[in-house]
Parts: structure tokens; C-alpha cells; sequence
């Protein structure tokens, strides 16, 4: 490779190809043995090698994939008492992320739509477009939520208008406890999540 | 002893570094290696990318002296540098705007390496290598636009969510890992971070080493020329003799138009750099503020135009399946054409490929700009109708006229192109659609647009379609007779039409 190398290089690998085994290190030890203790070395070498490659794979590959695990990204988050809802209207409501942490700054707060049909009946409805994920905005006077990004548009009931969105608003299980309007969320809502 | 000038312990001690570290060898074969004579101005764009990732790679580490890759103060921390560090603002600017001009330099680096057949044998894996490259260069500026960290920031990620929301199967993993938890968060800012510091630029210079490694290895192409087709038997012997009788040494030769080249690309840059300052950071990233409108930056306009204008039924194959399947067939290029005719002038389809695809997304960043698709979202509060459509108008008619702007028709509606792009212009919606048209239009929707039955009560679309009625585009005479038939009030304006205003409107 290297034409300044020290020119005894090549002497060297010669004197190697001219004598494929090496003398027997020690009078007693055949070359077979030596041969054998080379190869469990190699192999002890491989072995270790890969048990402690897999050791420190653990927590490297453990950590970074952890979030896949979450089954269960949900939990019950309370928004307001029933009554500050107006039948007919439908209203933004802020609630924070569950798994937040300090860290998150402002983007800790999440919102949805709390659409209030009578008095304890509800429609809770994610801010995000069924198409793409972009902030979808109520319109009282139409009637209408309208994504800003690809023009998608729903109807107050949160079924899909026109434009590219394949289906409705995502809409968020909701309960009432003690008199609070409380949704099931946390994860933001997608596709893949049924409803 | 006697003998020791300064020239000659200069000259000893570089021989002794040469001698333990053998680099002045490698520099020698790098620096001073031939290259075709006739490699000339078409091939400064490679070094000018390198260039700019350079310029990316120092302004990156000053700027990671000052950012805070925490969600809490990445925006202020931005606003900070722009505000507070001396030069903080241009060094934001360059790498925002070098950013850019690497992609656009890679691009059209690759673009001249298709059409001169470049990656042809025994290329195949310098190519490879430069496919990969331009993925981690376009994935450097994503991660980059996350790293700002407001609203386009926020909602990017949503987008990226949303789209990961589509693999069938594993989609729930995938998007849990891409946001470091099952909600954007600050979690998902320090993944970015990770990527956008670490693990893609890492990537990127041992690619670009490989690539490097290649070209010297192969040796520059030449320029192609018609009828010397490339025949793998023959090729790199008679490339070895070529170079070898004709070709020049890289430095100074080869190298003198790469200096001009990178030298004028470095001052345009600083030039733009200092002239439109740095990208933000825009709107804070809370997503609870709903008014926002979210773009991604230029480089990625034309897939964002092209989410909005592809069939919605087609759209989960085409971000999910057709990506990959484009860049393995990108990658294959080299195996699939390994030889023959490397002249643009005898491969017209490459030449067709390069000009429909260059024209494609020029017209969908372009489109991307105004994305007309969309609502314009303040459009009725905003957007005022002109005095000429509301003069000598009944009562009827300017109550509809009031319902046009609040039942937000505007922000898809244009009167003489003021308003949304989204559904069609109605300056002369009268000479197009009659009376009850209209009103079932309205009513129903259709064609995209929503139906408004359950929104406006009966009397308000009464008025609606009087209002727009009168929309003729100021000639009357085209106006549909059914529409005049039906609609007695407009009887009561006969003047209406000769309106100067309204004519001059046209």
C-alpha cells in the first residue's frame, strides 16, 4: 500500500509465506497444540466479544427505543367543570401533556375542540387534521373546522367536508367525573388510533 | 552541525514527518493526482457542496456554543444569538443560508454526474456513496429546521408523526421512537438534536471520505463525448493511459477553477447571508395557538405541494412505499446503466428525466408559495369586499354581502382575486351559475366544497344568493336569464350594471 514503508516489510511477509507454521514455541508443545490454543483463543476472543457487544447494546439500544414500548399513552386528563360548556357551542380547550416534563416549555399544553351538544353530552375532537397533522381551526359562523396546511375541512360534528383528509376529526374519549369533563388523551392523536 | 541553516531544518523535519506518518504521501496522491484535461468548469460543483458542509460543520459548532437543545429555551437561547451574541445573527444566517446553498450545489452536482454518466462503470460505488449523501444532506437540513424550534418546527414534526401514523402494522413504533414519546415534546427536540449533531453530520464525513476515497481511486471522469461508449473490459486501461499522456495534476490545474468557484460561491453566500439576515425563529411552538399556518422551508415546498394536489387516496402508498422504492432504484442506476454512451446528447431519456423532474418540483415550490389548496384563513376578516360589488345594491343583496365575509365564503372565495385560491373566483359567478344553481350549490356543497344547509339558516342563503346574484363580472348580458328571472329585487337596480365602477373592475 504504502511505497514508504521500511522496505523490510515485504522480506518479512515473505519469510511468513515461506514458512506457514511457526517453530513450535516451547520443546514439550507440538505444533498441534499450538495450533488449538490459537484457535480458542480466536474463538474465546469472538465469544467475548460478542457477549459483551450484546451487554452494551442493552441500555444503548433499550433507551433509545424505550418509547416504542408504551402501550398504554393514555390517561384520563380533566379539562373543566360540565357546566362552563354552552350547548350548541364548541370551544378550545387547553390541557397538559401527561408525560411532560420541565423541559417541555410551552410546548407542555396541548388543545382540543369540546364541542357541547346538551347539557353532559359531549364531542371532544383533536386540534390535529385527519390528513397530515397540521392545526385545524372552528369557524362559529360556518360551522366548520379549516386546516391551514392542505385545505382540509370538517363539518361541526367533526365528520370530513371536503379535502384530502381519508376521515373525520380524531375524536377523544371523554367521562364525566364529579361534575368534570375529562378526556382520554396524551398521545397525539393519529391514524392509528382507531376512533 | 556547521551545515544547519533554517531551510535545512525545515526540509529535515518535514522529512522525519514524512517518514514516521507517511501523510505527505497520501497528500501527494491526493493533491497531485491526475485528472482529464478536459475536466473543467462542470466539475466545480462537488467541491463547492464540500465547501459549504464545511462552512456548516464550523458555523454549527460556534452556534452549539450558545444554543440550548432543551425545549424550554431552544427558542429564547435563538432569539438570544440573533439579539445578543456579537455576530450572533450572521452566523445564524450563514448556517441557515449555506444550509441551502449545500443542498442546491449537491443537487446539481448529482444532477451533472446523471447526465454526463458519471456513475457508470467503474463508478457504480462513488455514486452509491453520493446517494447516500444526499439523503443525510436533506435529512441535516430537516433536522435542522426541527432545531428552530417554533410553530413550522412543532408542526413539522406533526406532519412527520402523522406521516409515520400511515405505515400499517408498526406505524405506532416507528412515530414513538421519530418523537421520543407518544406526544411532541422536549423529549423529541433532544432526539433531533442527537441526529442533527451527531449522528447525521458523523455520517456524513465518513460518506464523504469514502466518496473522496473513490475518486481518487477511480480517477475523475471525463467529459463525455458521443460515440466513446464506456466498455468495462477496456475502460480503465485505457483511462490509466489517457490520464496519464494528457491529463494535468489536480493541484494546480484542476484545482484553480474549484478555488475560483468556492471563493465567489463563500462571498455570494456571506453576501445573502448579511442581506436576509437568519430563518427565524417565527412563532413560539405552543400548539394550543391555533392560528397557525405552517410551511415547511423552500427545500421541502414541493412535497408539501404535492400532499396537497396527489390523489388522497393514493397518498399513504406514495409517502410510504414509493420513497424507498425511488432510492433503491437511485442507488441501482450505476448496476442497471453500467455501460455504454455516457454523452447527454445520445441518452435523451436521462436528458428528459432531469428536465420533467427539475420542472415538476420548480412548479410545485413554486405553487407551494401561494398554495392555493388552502383556506386563506383570515381572508374574511381581513379581506374587505370592494366598494364597486356592494354599490346600488338592495338591502337583500348587501345582507349577503355581509354573509359572504362572515360566513368566511371569503377564505376560500375570491372577488376580483382578493381571497382565498381554494375554490373558484366569484366575480362573475352570475354569468355561470342561475339562481337555483346557487342555492343548491350552497346548500349542498359539492365539488369540494362543504355543504352550508345546516350553518346558515334559509333566510341568510336567500340573502347569500342574492348577493352573488349580482356578481356578473359587470356584464349583465351574460348573466344567466334564469338567475334575472328569479331574482325580482335585482329589477329594482337597473342602473346597477351600468356602473362604471363595476365595469372598470373587469
Amino acid at each position: 500500500m504504502n511505497q514508504h514503508d521500511p522496505s523490510n516489510k515485504p522480506a518479512a511477509n515473505e519469510s511468513a509465506a515461506n514458512k506457514p507454521t511457526n517453530p513450535a514455541p516451547c520443546g514439550g508443545c507440538g505444533a498441534g497444540a499450538s495450533e488449538n490454543r490459537r484457535g480458542f483463543l480466536f474463538a474465546a476472543g469472538t465469544t467475548l466479544l460478542t457477549i459483551g457487544g450484546a451487554l452494551a447494546a442493552v441500555p444503548i439500544v433499550g433507551a433509545a427505543l424505550a418509547p416504542a414500548a408504551n402501550r398504554n399513552p393514555n390517561k384520563w386528563l380533566p379539562l373543566a367543570k360540565t357546566d362552563t360548556f354552552v350547548p350548541g357551542d364548541t370551544v378550545l380547550m387547553k390541557f397538559t401533556n401527561p408525560w411532560s416534563t420541565p423541559d417541555d416549555g410551552v410546548s407542555r399544553e396541548n388543545a382540543c375542540y369540546v364541542r357541547c351538544l346538551e347539557p353532559g353530552k359531549f364531542q371532544v375532537f383533536a386540534v390535529n387534521c385527519a390528513h397530515l397533522g397540521c392545526p385545524v381551526e372552528w369557524f362559529e359562523q360556518s360551522r366548520l373546522f379549516m386546516c391551514p396546511c392542505h385545505g382540509g375541512v370538517y363539518y361541526e360534528d367533526g365528520s370530513r367536508a371536503s379535502g384530502p383528509p381519508p376521515r373525520g376529526l380524531f375524536e377523544y374519549e371523554w367521562r364525566l367525573t364529579d361534575g368534570n369533563l375529562e378526556i382520554l388523551g396524551g398521545r397525539l392523536p393519529g391514524l392509528q388510533e382507531g376512533t | 552541525m556547521s551545515e544547519m541553516t533554517p531551510k535545512r531544518a525545515i526540509f529535515d523535519a518535514l522529512n522525519w514527518l514524512d517518514e514516521r506518518t507517511g501523510l505527505f504521501w497520501i497528500l501527494r496522491r491526493s493533491v497531485f493526482h491526475r485528472v482529464p484535461r478536459n475536466a473543467k468548469w462542470w466539475y466545480v460543483f462537488g467541491s463547492a457542496t464540500m465547501m459549504f458542509f464545511t462552512i456548516q460543520i464550523v458555523t454549527g459548532i460556534v452556534l452549539a456554543m450558545f444554543y440550548a437543545p432543551s425545549a424550554a429555551q431552544a427558542y429564547e437561547s435563538l432569539v438570544y444569538i440573533n439579539e445578543q451574541v456579537p455576530f450572533g445573527w450572521m452566523l445564524r444566517a450563514m448556517h441557515g443560508w449555506s444550509s441551502n446553498a449545500m443542498c442546491l450545489m449537491m443537487l446539481v452536482h448529482m444532477m451533472q454526474v446523471f447526465l454526463h454518466g458519471s456513475y457508470k462503470y467503474p463508478r457504480e460505488l462513488t455514486w452509491v456513496a453520493g446517494v447516500f449523501l444526499c439523503l443525510t444532506t436533506l435529512g441535516l437540513a430537516f433536522t435542522g429546521q426541527i432545531m428552530r424550534w417554533d410553530a413550522d418546527a412543532y408542526w413539522g414534526l406533526g406532519i412527520g408523526a402523522a406521516i409515520m401514523d400511515r405505515a400499517p402494522g408498526i406505524g405506532n413504533q416507528l412515530r414513538a421512537v421519530m418523537l421520543g414519546g407518544p406526544q411532541i415534546s422536549g423529549a423529541t427536540l433532544s432526539r433531533f438534536f442527537a441526529l442533527h449533531v451527531f449522528i447525521l453530520p458523523g455520517s456524513a464525513i465518513a460518506l464523504i471520505g469514502f466518496h473522496l476515497y473513490s475518486v481518487l481511486r477511480q480517477g475523475i471522469s471525463e467529459m463525455p463525448k458521443a460515440g466513446e461508449p464506456v466498455v468495462p473490459a477496456t475502460y480503465r486501461k485505457e483511462y490509466e493511459e489517457r490520464t496519464h499522456k494528457t491529463g494535468v495534476p489536480f493541484y494546480p490545474d484542476a484545482a484553480r477553477r474549484d478555488m475560483v468557484f468556492c471563493g465567489a460561491a463563500l462571498i455570494v453566500l456571506i453576501g445573502i447571508a448579511a442581506w436576509f439576515g437568519p430563518m427565524g425563529p417565527g412563532e413560539l411552538p405552543d400548539p394550543t395557538i391555533i392560528e397557525a399556518s405552517p410551511r415547511p422551508d423552500g427545500l421541502f415546498l414541493w412535497i408539501y405541494s404535492a400532499l396537497a394536489l396527489l390523489p388522497p387516496a393514493s397518498e399513504t402508498f406514495l409517502l410510504l412505499a414509493v420513497p424507498p422504492v425511488a432510492i433503491a432504484f437511485l442507488a441501482a442506476i450505476p448496476f442497471i446503466f453500467n455501460r455504454g454512451e455516457r454523452a447527454p446528447s445520445q441518452r435523451p431519456v436521462s436528458v428528459l428525466i432531469v428536465v420533467l423532474l427539475c420542472t415538476a418540483i420548480g412548479v410545485l415550490t413554486w405553487l407551494g408559495m401561494s398554495s392555493p389548496w388552502g383556506p386563506k384563513m383570515d381572508a374574511w376578516t381581513s379581506t374587505p369586499t370592494a366598494v364597486q360589488y356592494l354599490q346600488q345594491r338592495t338591502p337583500l343583496e348587501l345582507q349577503g354581502a355581509l354573509e359572504f365575509q362572515f360566513a368566511q365564503c371569503r377564505n376560500c372565495h375570491a372577488i376580483d382575486d382578493a381571497g382565498g385560491q381554494r375554490g373558484p373566483d366569484l366575480t362573475d359567478v352570475a354569468t355561470r351559475l342561475s339562481w337555483d344553481q346557487l342555492m343548491r350549490q350552497i346548500q349542498q356543497g359539492g365539488g369540494n366544497m362543504p355543504a352550508y344547509g345546516k350553518a346558515l339558516s334559509s333566510s341568510e342563503m336567500q340573502a347569500l344568493v342574492a348577493f352573488l346574484s349580482t356578481l356578473d363580472g359587470g356584464d349583465l348580458a351574460a348573466t344567466l336569464p334564469g338567475a334575472l328571472e328569479q331574482q325580482p329585487a335585482r329589477d329594482a337596480v337597473p342602473q346597477a350594471d351600468a356602473n362604471p365602477a363595476a365595469n372598470s373592475s373587469r
